[in-house]
C-alpha cells in the first residue's frame, strides 16, 4: 500500500454519511466557494437578461449620431449615462451588451434543451434496445462526430440562412450527439442490472421500464455535462454570430457586437473589447460552477 | 501492427466517411436557389440553354443518382465550378490550402510546445504557484472567444505595441519561390533569412491565437494524466530501484502520460479546423478558411460543400492516425 | 526456534517479560537495519494522520523479520519511510535508520538513491501495477544494473549493455523464468501473475542487495504459487545471505518464513520477538485475537473468532493503549501512553495486561 493511500483510507473510514447521494452532493457543492461564486454569477447574468428592459440604462437602438464612437466614461469625452461608451451608431454599449444576454443565454439554453432533449431519447432507445436500433443511432452519431463543430454549422447555416431559429437548429443538430453518447453508455450499463427486475415484473413495457427506472439514474450526469457544454455553445453562437452567420440585425448577441467593433478596434476598442468580456464572464462562470458541480456529484472523487 | 489489420481497420473507416459525403450531399441537395439561376446570374439565356446547362450539371437525375456522380466527382477531386471565381473549385482549394496547413500545424505545434512542459511541471509541483497559475490559465484560456482573444492580441501587439503585423501572410513573399507552399519553409530552403523572418512575423499572432486556446486544454489534460501516472505503483517502484529523478520523470512517468494527451491533441484538430476560420478572417490570413467564409456570403455553395468535405475527411484521417498512433504507445492495447 | 509448532511450551523465552521497561534507544551495532522512533505523519484536512508513530526494530543480518498487521496498522509506510519513498506532504518527523552503520535520513537524495536498488531493495504487492506497461522487462532489469554497478561505468556503451543484458539473463533465470534470454523483449503483461512476481523480486535482487523488503508478496497471488513464491525467496535469502523482511498480514506465512516477527497496530509495534515465542504464546491482546482469528486446519468446523470493533482513526489519537476499545482486558492503568519494554531480540510487548508468563493460545 503506498503511503498516500494510507492516509486516504484510514480518513475516508473516518466519516459515514447517512445522507442521500443527491443530499450529499449539495452539500458539497455549497462548500465550494469559487463554485458558489459563480453561480451566484450566472445567476446574474440570467437576471440581466430577464430584466433587460428595466436595468439597462438606454434602448439598446437608439442611434444617435452625435455620441457616435463615444469612449466610456472614465474616458475623455465620456458620461455617466453612457458607462461604456456608444458604438459607430452612437447606441449605447452597455444596453446593448444586458440586451445581449438575451440573445446569448437563450440560444445556448434553447440548444442545450432540445439537444438533450433529443440526445436523451436516442440514447435510451440505442441502450436499452441495442440491435439495428442502436447500430443506426451509433453510426449516425459517429459520422456526425467527424465533423468539426463549427464547420457543421457553418455548413448548416450556408445552407438554411442565417437567423436565430437557424442557428438553434444548426447547433442543435450537432449538439444531441454528446448527450446521446452518454446516455448509451449509462443505459447499457443499467440495463444489466435493470433488467433483472424488468423481467421479474412482467408486463412492465419497455416504455415504463427506460422513464420510470432508468432515466433518473442517467439525470445526475447529463444535467452536469449539459452545464459543461452549454458553455462551449454559447462560444459557438458567439463565434458564428462574429462571422456575420448567426444571427441578424437588428437582433444582436454578443458575437455580433463583437464584430461590429472590429472595423473600429483602433479608435473605439471598447466596443469589441466589452463585448467579448461579457461573453468570457459569463462562460467562465458557467466552467467554474459545472466543474464545482462535477467535482460535488462525481463518486469517484468521494469513495 | 500488421499490414493486414491496418488496411482492415481502413476499411473500417470507409462507412463513416460515406455517411460524411452523404451529409455533405444532403446539404447540396437542400440549398436554396437554383443552381442554374445562380450559375448564369445576369446572363439572359434561353430556355434550351439552361435545360442544357441542367443535363451538363447532372441535376435532372434522381437524388441517389446524382449522389453517385457526386462520389465519383469527388474522387477524382471534381467539385464543380466556383461561381465566384469561375474557376474549377479544385482549383480554388488547392491554391490557399498550403496557407491554412502552415497555419494549423503552427497552431499545433504552439499548444503542444506550451501545453506538455507546463502539464508536467504543473503535476511534479502541484498546488505549487505554478500549478495554480496553469490552472487559472487554462480556465481561462478555455473560456475565451478565439475570435476576440485574437482582436485582443492584435490590439495589444498590433496597434499599442506596434511589435508585429497584424494582417497578410509576408511582406516579402514575392521573392520566395514556391516549393511546398509553407512561406516559412521556402523562405528557408531560398536561404532568405529576411523573407523567413518576415514570414515568421505575420504566422505568429495567428498560429498563437488558434493554438493557445488548445494549449490550454492540453496543459490540463497532461497535469491530470501525470498526476495520475505519478501515483502508479511503477513510479514508486522505480524510485525504490533508485533510479535518478530525472529518468523516472521522463522514461517512466512521461510515457505513460502522455498518451491522453495525444487522443486528445488528434480530437483538438477539429476545432482548429474549424477555428482557422475565424482566425484567418481576423488576421486577413489567405487561406481556405477565409475563402469558405466569403464563400458563405456569396452563396458560392460548391466551394463550402467541396471545403466542408475535405476538411470532415482530414479530420476522419487524423483521428485514424492518432489511434494508430495509439495502439503504439500503449503496448497493452494491441491489435 | 523458527518453524517450531506453537504448542511447545519449551519454545517460551527464560527471561521474563519486561512489559514496564523504558523503550529502546541506543542503536543496535549488530543490526543491519535498525529504526528507532521513526514517526512519519500525513496531512489531511482534519488534521494530521500519524501513520508511523514511534517506531522501533531491528533487522539482523541473515535474519528473516515478519511484520504483522492489518491495513492502516503502518507496517508499509514504516518500510516507506526506511526508504526515503515518503514524498510530500507527508512527512518523516522524528527518528533515525541506521543501515550498515550509516543514518540514512542524514543522506542527501543522491546518496540515498545509491542505497536505493543496490543495498536496500523493495518488492511491492501487486507486481501488475509495480512494473511499467510500456517498458520491456528488459528495460527494467537492465535499468537498475545501469544504474548503480559502477564497475560498468567505466566500461564502453556497447560493453556496459551487454554485461547488464547478461546479468538481467542470470536474474531471470535465477527466480526461475524458462527461457529467460527470450523473454527480455516482452512486455509485462505478457507474463502469468506469478512470473510477473518473480521478475519484481529478480529486479529487486539484480544488485545483491543486503535486505530485502517485501511487501505483501503473496497477497495478489493463487495459493499454489504464493508457495512457489515464498520457497524462491526463502532460498535465495540463503544462497545471497541477506535478509529479508516479509510484510504481510498473514501469519501461517510468518510462521512458515520468519525467525522473528513484530506486531504492528495502528502505527505502533505492540507486540515483537521470536516467532515460536509470539505465535505461540502472544502477550498481546491484539495478537491473541489475531491467532484466535485465524482458521487453523487442526480446527476444522470450530468458529472463527474475530476480534470486535475497528482500528481506530488515526488522526488525534488520545494518548492511551489504542487498543483499549477492542480489548478485552482494558483497565484504568490502560488509560496511559503504554511505552515499549526492552530488550531489541527478546519478548517484547506494549501491553501494561500482558502476564509476566504468557499463556498458550488455543
Amino acid at each position: 500500500m503506498t503511503a498516500a493511500a494510507t492516509a486516504h483510507s484510514a480518513v475516508a473510514g473516518a466519516s459515514q454519511d447517512a445522507e442521500s447521494p443527491s443530499r450529499l452532493g449539495w452539500r458539497r457543492f455549497r462548500r465550494n466557494r469559487f463554485a458558489m461564486a459563480a453561480s451566484a454569477l450566472v445567476l446574474l447574468f440570467v437576471v440581466l437578461a430577464v430584466f433587460a428592459p428595466w436595468i439597462a440604462p438606454q434602448d439598446p437602438n437608439d442611434a444617435d449620431l452625435l455620441r457616435r464612437l463615444q469612449p466610456p466614461v472614465w474616458m475623455p469625452g465620456g458620461e455617466w449615462a453612457y458607462p461604456l461608451g456608444c458604438d459607430a451608431l452612437g447606441r449605447d454599449l452597455l444596453s446593448r451588451i444586458i440586451y445581449g444576454a438575451r440573445i446569448s443565454i437563450f440560444i445556448g439554453a434553447a440548444v442545450i434543451v432540445i439537444a438533450t432533449g433529443i440526445g436523451i431519447v436516442a440514447g435510451l432507445a440505442a441502450g436499452y434496445f441495442r440491435g439495428w436500433v442502436d447500430a443506426a443511432i451509433s453510426r449516425l452519431v459517429d459520422i456526425l462526430l467527424a465533423f468539426p463543430y463549427l464547420l457543421f454549422a457553418i455548413g448548416l447555416m450556408a445552407t438554411m440562412g442565417p437567423g436565430l431559429q437557424n442557428i438553434v437548429l444548426a447547433l442543435a443538430y450537432k449538439e444531441w450527439v454528446i448527450p446521446c453518447r452518454l446516455v448509451r453508455g449509462e443505459t447499457l450499463a443499467l440495463r444489466e442490472i435493470e433488467y433483472v427486475e424488468a423481467a421479474r415484473a412482467v408486463g412492465a413495457s419497455s416504455g415504463y421500464i427506460m422513464a420510470r427506472e432508468i432515466l433518473p439514474n442517467i439525470l445526475s450526469p447529463v444535467i452536469v455535462v449539459s452545464t459543461i457544454r452549454m458553455a462551449h455553445v454559447i462560444i459557438l453562437e458567439a463565434s458564428l454570430s462574429f462571422l456575420g452567420i448567426g444571427v441578424q440585425p437588428p437582433t444582436a448577441s454578443w458575437g455580433s457586437l463583437v464584430a461590429d467593433g472590429r472595423s473600429f478596434i483602433w479608435d473605439a476598442w471598447w466596443i469589441s473589447t466589452f463585448s467579448g468580456l461579457a461573453i468570457l464572464l459569463l462562460v467562465l462562470a458557467i466552467n467554474v460552477a459545472s466543474q464545482g458541480l462535477r467535482d460535488a456529484f462525481d463518486p469517484r472523487l468521494h469513495e | 501492427m500488421s499490414f493486414g489489420k491496418l488496411l482492415e481497420r481502413l476499411l473500417q473507416l470507409i462507412p463513416v466517411m460515406l455517411g460524411v459525403s452523404a451529409i455533405v450531399f444532403a446539404m447540396i441537395l437542400v440549398t436554396p436557389g437554383d443552381p442554374v439561376d445562380i450559375m448564369l446570374g445576369e446572363q439572359n439565356a434561353t430556355p434550351e440553354q439552361r435545360e442544357a446547362l441542367r443535363r451538363d450539371m447532372g441535376l435532372d437525375l434522381s437524388a441517389p443518382e446524382r449522389f453517385v456522380h457526386f462520389l465519383g466527382n469527388a474522387a477524382t477531386g471534381n467539385f464543380g465550378l466556383s461561381f465566384y471565381h469561375r474557376r474549377p473549385v479544385s482549383e480554388v482549394i488547392l491554391e490557399r490550402l498550403p496557407a491554412t496547413v502552415e497555419l494549423t500545424l503552427a497552431a499545433l505545434v504552439i499548444g503542444l510546445v506550451l501545453a506538455i512542459p507546463l502539464g508536467v511541471i504543473a503535476a511534479v509541483r502541484s498546488n505549487g504557484w505554478l500549478d495554480r497559475l496553469a490552472t487559472v490559465g487554462s480556465l481561462l484560456g478555455v473560456s475565451m472567444p478565439g475570435f476576440w482573444f485574437g482582436l485582443l492580441l492584435m490590439l495589444l501587439f498590433g496597434v499599442w505595441l506596434q511589435w508585429l503585423p497584424i494582417s497578410g501572410r509576408s511582406d516579402l513573399a514575392g521573392q520566395v519561390p514556391q516549393v511546398t507552399g509553407f512561406l516559412t519553409v521556402d523562405a528557408l530552403l531560398a536561404v532568405n533569412f529576411k523573407a523567413f523572418f518576415s514570414a515568421l512575423q505575420h504566422l505568429f499572432l495567428p498560429a498563437l491565437t488558434l493554438g493557445l486556446p488548445m494549449a490550454a486544454v492540453l496543459m490540463r489534460v497532461t497535469r491530470a494524466s501525470m498526476l495520475e501516472v505519478l501515483r502508479q505503483d511503477y513510479v514508486t517502484f522505480a524510485h525504490a530501484k533508485g533510479l535518478g529523478g530525472r529518468r523516472v520523470l521522463y522514461l517512466h512517468a512521461l510515457k505513460n502520460a502522455l498518451i491522453p494527451t495525444v487522443t486528445m491533441a488528434a480530437l483538438e484538430v477539429g476545432s482548429l479546423l474549424g477555428g482557422s476560420m475565424i482566425v484567418e478572417t481576423i488576421f486577413g490570413w489567405p487561406g481556405l478558411g477565409r475563402v469558405v467564409v466569403e464563400a458563405i456570403f456569396t452563396r458560392n455553395y460548391p466551394l463550402i460543400q467541396a471545403a466542408i468535405l475535405l476538411y470532415a475527411l482530414t479530420y476522419v484521417l487524423v483521428n485514424f492516425a492518432a489511434d494508430l498512433l495509439y495502439t503504439t504507445l500503449n503496448p497493452r492495447v494491441r491489435l | 526456534m523458527k518453524g517450531a509448532a506453537p504448542e511447545m511450551h519449551t519454545a517460551v523465552s527464560s527471561t521474563p517479560l519486561q512489559a514496564t521497561a523504558p523503550p529502546m534507544h541506543a542503536p543496535n551495532p549488530d543490526a543491519l537495519l535498525c529504526v528507532r522512533g521513526l514517526t512519519t505523519r500525513f496531512p489531511t484536512p482534519r488534521g494530521w494522520l500519524v501513520a508511523v508513530d514511534d517506531v522501533s526494530l531491528d533487522v539482523l543480518p541473515g535474519e528473516c523479520l515478519g511484520v504483522v498487521g492489518e491495513s492502516g496498522s503502518g507496517k508499509s509506510v514504516t518500510f516507506a519511510s526506511v526508504m526515503g519513498l515518503v514524498r510530500p506532504p507527508g512527512q518523516v518527523v522524528a527518528g533515525e535508520v541506521w543501515f550498515e552503520g550509516r543514518d540514512l535520513r542524514t543522506l542527501d537524495a543522491q546518496a540515498m538513491r545509491r542505497v536505493r536498488g543496490k543495498r536496500m531493495a523493495l518488492t511491492m504487492q501487486d507486481a501488475l501495477t509495480a512494473l511499467n506497461p510500456s517498458l520491456t522487462v528488459g528495460q527494467q532489469l537492465t535499468e537498475v544494473v545501469l544504474a548503480h554497478d559502477e564497475r560498468l561505468a567505466t566500461l564502453p556503451r556497447a560493453q556496459r549493455r551487454r554485461q547488464a543484458l547478461d546479468r538481467a539473463v542470470e536474474m531471470m533465470s535465477l527466480v526461475g523464468i524458462p527461457a529467460a534470454a527470450t523473454r527480455l523483449d516482452d512486455h509485462p503483461h505478457q507474463f502469468s501473475g506469478g512470473m510477473r512476481q518473480r521478475i519484481m523480486i529478480a529486479i529487486a535482487l539484480a544488485c545483491r542487495p543486503q535486505l530485502l523488503i517485501a511487501d505483501e508478496p503473496t497477497t495478489a497471488l493463487d495459493v499454489t504459487i504464493q508457495a512457489q513464491v515464498l520457497e524462491l525467496i526463502g532460498q535465495l535469502r540463503r544462497t545471497l545471505g541477506m535478509s529479508v523482511v516479509l510484510i504481510t498480514h498473514d501469519l501461517g506465512v510468518v510462521t512458515e518464513q520468519c525467525d522473528r516477527v513484530i506486531v504492528m497496530y495502528a502505527g505502533q509495534v505492540v507486540e515483537s520477538g521470536p516467532v515460536a515465542q509470539i505465535i505461540g504464546a502472544p502477550a498481546h491482546p491484539y495478537t491473541q485475537g489475531l491467532l484466535r482469528a485465524t482458521p487453523r486446519v487442526e480446527h476444522l468446523g470450530a468458529p472463527v473468532r474475530p476480534i470486535p470493533g475497528t482500528v481506530p482513526s488515526l488522526i488525534d489519537l488520545p494518548a492511551q493503549c489504542r487498543f483499549l476499545d477492542r480489548c478485552s482486558l482494558a483497565a484504568e492503568a490502560c488509560l496511559a501512553p503504554v511505552p515499549m519494554a526492552h530488550h531489541p531480540t527478546a519478548h517484547r510487548v506494549r501491553c501494561v495486561r500482558a502476564p509476566v508468563q504468557p499463556e498458550t493460545v488455543t
